[in-house]
């Protein structure tokens, strides 16, 4: 039974990545640099929470 | 056509405008007011005690802050017919979808958990144990899904958001100056003692307080699922407003009554205001604690719902309030499960609580900046917006405020981790 539960879910799961494989979003220069950005902030952001972790944890 | 044929046109029109203002209205004001929530209570009782009166002016600032922010969402919701969470899988594909939907699920899971926190703190000044207070609050929010009908969730929610006015009492109990609320109200100024670290942290934290990422996805969840349409948008902007001035009344309330029973007096949350408070005036004091207990309960539904609403629609479940227990079970079953979890947290002796409460700041500083620059480029995309894009004032306001919120609230997470960087 919680074999099948997880295998429903997966298979939901990239029945959900396929739908949403391509941004519907006209990706325009600004859109683009906007998610740019958006990324460094958050692997920045990340980053320092991780280094926090590490430190917190020595 | 006399005086009187006109007049009584002019009270037909305006009685049919209120009809459908009142059919429309409702996530607005339940969105803002819940937004005064456990946190929020705690923030508006420390700046008070901290500060007195003081910022009362920044707390008017952050009203059409918020406004603005929210009105995207009635928008939105009302164009696209969808959720904030389907509406980023199908505007910014898969990997920005799950990113901002697990960030929701975890940052509204770690704030359900600091509700539970605030609605046993506020009960247990009336001597109620923890556990019966969080099966109480599993009780009420059981029931009030439990319907199936949107309607008669919207006017429980209101009706919780009415006793969150019951601050506005005890402002008046403690015959406040009229001449400095106006001074501090329209003055902007620091507090003595001017510009510090501990200063700049209480404002970040009020912000923080006032835009949350799970109010972006709960009101225009609510808005898709009460049937707003594009002509309701006008309805649904004037209930937006509304609920950001009682915000803001609420949250200036509680700075005038700390402000002046607890003015300098050492205060870590609202359940401690309220007993301090208790020997200078029990009626406060109670007010103060119901208010708390109020906030908790009426952010722990908001917060619980817009994870629901996130998931179902995401996972293409039924995930509608006006659907049947056995209609839309896996939306139930969330609601539930987030409840359950979120109370039987509070309830562990020896919980980290601290440091949930730490965490909830980190984690939603990651979610606010992405969620509010995912909301301006959706805002800004003529082909899912039509004629109801952003103009190009609606731009500069929100562009401007969302650009100021994003360092701000990134200054707040790293002070958050980092205490000792703007010491």
């Amino acid at each position: 039974m919680i074999k099948d539960y997880f295998n429903s879910s997966y298979a939901k799961i990239r029945e959900i990545n396929k739908k949403y494989k391509t941004p519907n979003i006209e990706m325009s220069k600004w859109v683009k640099v906007s998610l740019l950005l958006l990324r460094l902030y958050l692997f920045t952001l990340i980053g320092l929470s991780i280094y926090k972790f590490i430190t917190l944890l020595k | 056509m006399n005086i009187f044929t006109r007049l009584y046109y002019r009270y037909r029109r305006m009685s049919k405008a209120m009809r459908l203002f009142l059919l429309a209205a409702g996530p607005g004001i339940i969105v803002m007011v819940a937004d005064n929530d456990a946190g929020g209570i705690t923030t508006y009782t420390v700046t008070g005690a901290k500060y007195g009166m003081h910022l009362l002016w920044f707390l008017i600032l952050l009203g059409p802050v918020a406004y603005y922010v929210q009105e995207m969402t009635v928008r939105l919701g009302a164009v696209t017919k969808r959720g904030h969470a389907e509406a980023i899988f199908s505007a910014f594909g898969r990997f920005w979808g799950w990113f901002s939907l697990m960030d929701l699920v975890l940052t509204d899971w770690l704030t359900m958990i600091t509700e539970f926190i605030g609605m046993t703190a506020a009960l247990s000044i009336f001597n109620i144990p923890p556990i019966v207070t969080v099966v109480i609050c599993w009780i009420i929010m059981g029931a009030m899904i439990s319907t199936g009908r949107y309607w008669t969730w919207e006017k429980i929610a209101l009706f919780f958001c009415g006793l969150n006015l019951i601050y506005i009492p005890a402002a008046f109990m403690v015959h406040p100056s009229v001449k400095d609320i106006a001074f501090n109200s329209v003055v902007p100024h620091f507090p003595p003692g001017g510009f510090t670290n501990e200063l700049f942290f209480l404002l970040m934290a009020n912000i923080g307080t006032t835009i949350a990422p799970w109010m972006l996805f709960f009101q225009q969840s609510s808005v898709v699922d009460k049937g707003l349409h594009e002509k309701d948008i006008k309805f649904g902007k004037i209930d937006t407003a509304i609920g950001s001035v009682l915000t803001v009344v609420v949250a200036m309330v509680l700075i005038i009554v700390c402000g002046i029973l607890l003015y300098g007096v050492p205060v870590d949350d609202a359940a401690v205001a309220a007993r301090q408070i208790m020997p200078q005036s029990s009626i406060i004091g109670t007010l103060i604690a119901i208010g708390l207990f109020d906030a908790g309960l009426l952010g722990a539904i908001c917060i619980s719902l817009a994870s629901s609403w996130a998931f179902g629609e995401v996972f293409g479940w039924a995930h509608s309030l006006n659907a049947k227990v056995r209609e839309a079970p896996w939306f139930y079953a969330y609601y539930v499960f987030d409840l359950l979890l979120a109370g039987t947290v509070v309830l562990i002796p020896g919980a980290p609580l601290v440091l949930i409460t730490l965490f909830v700041q980190v984690i939603a500083t990651t979610l606010l900046p992405a969620a509010l620059v995912f909301l301006i480029l959706l805002l800004n995309d003529k082909k899912t917006m039509g004629e109801y894009v952003n103009t190009r004032w609606q731009n500069i306001v929100n562009i401007g405020i969302v650009a100021v919120i994003i360092v701000l609230s990134t200054l707040y997470g790293v002070s958050t981790l980092f205490p000792d960087m703007f010491k």
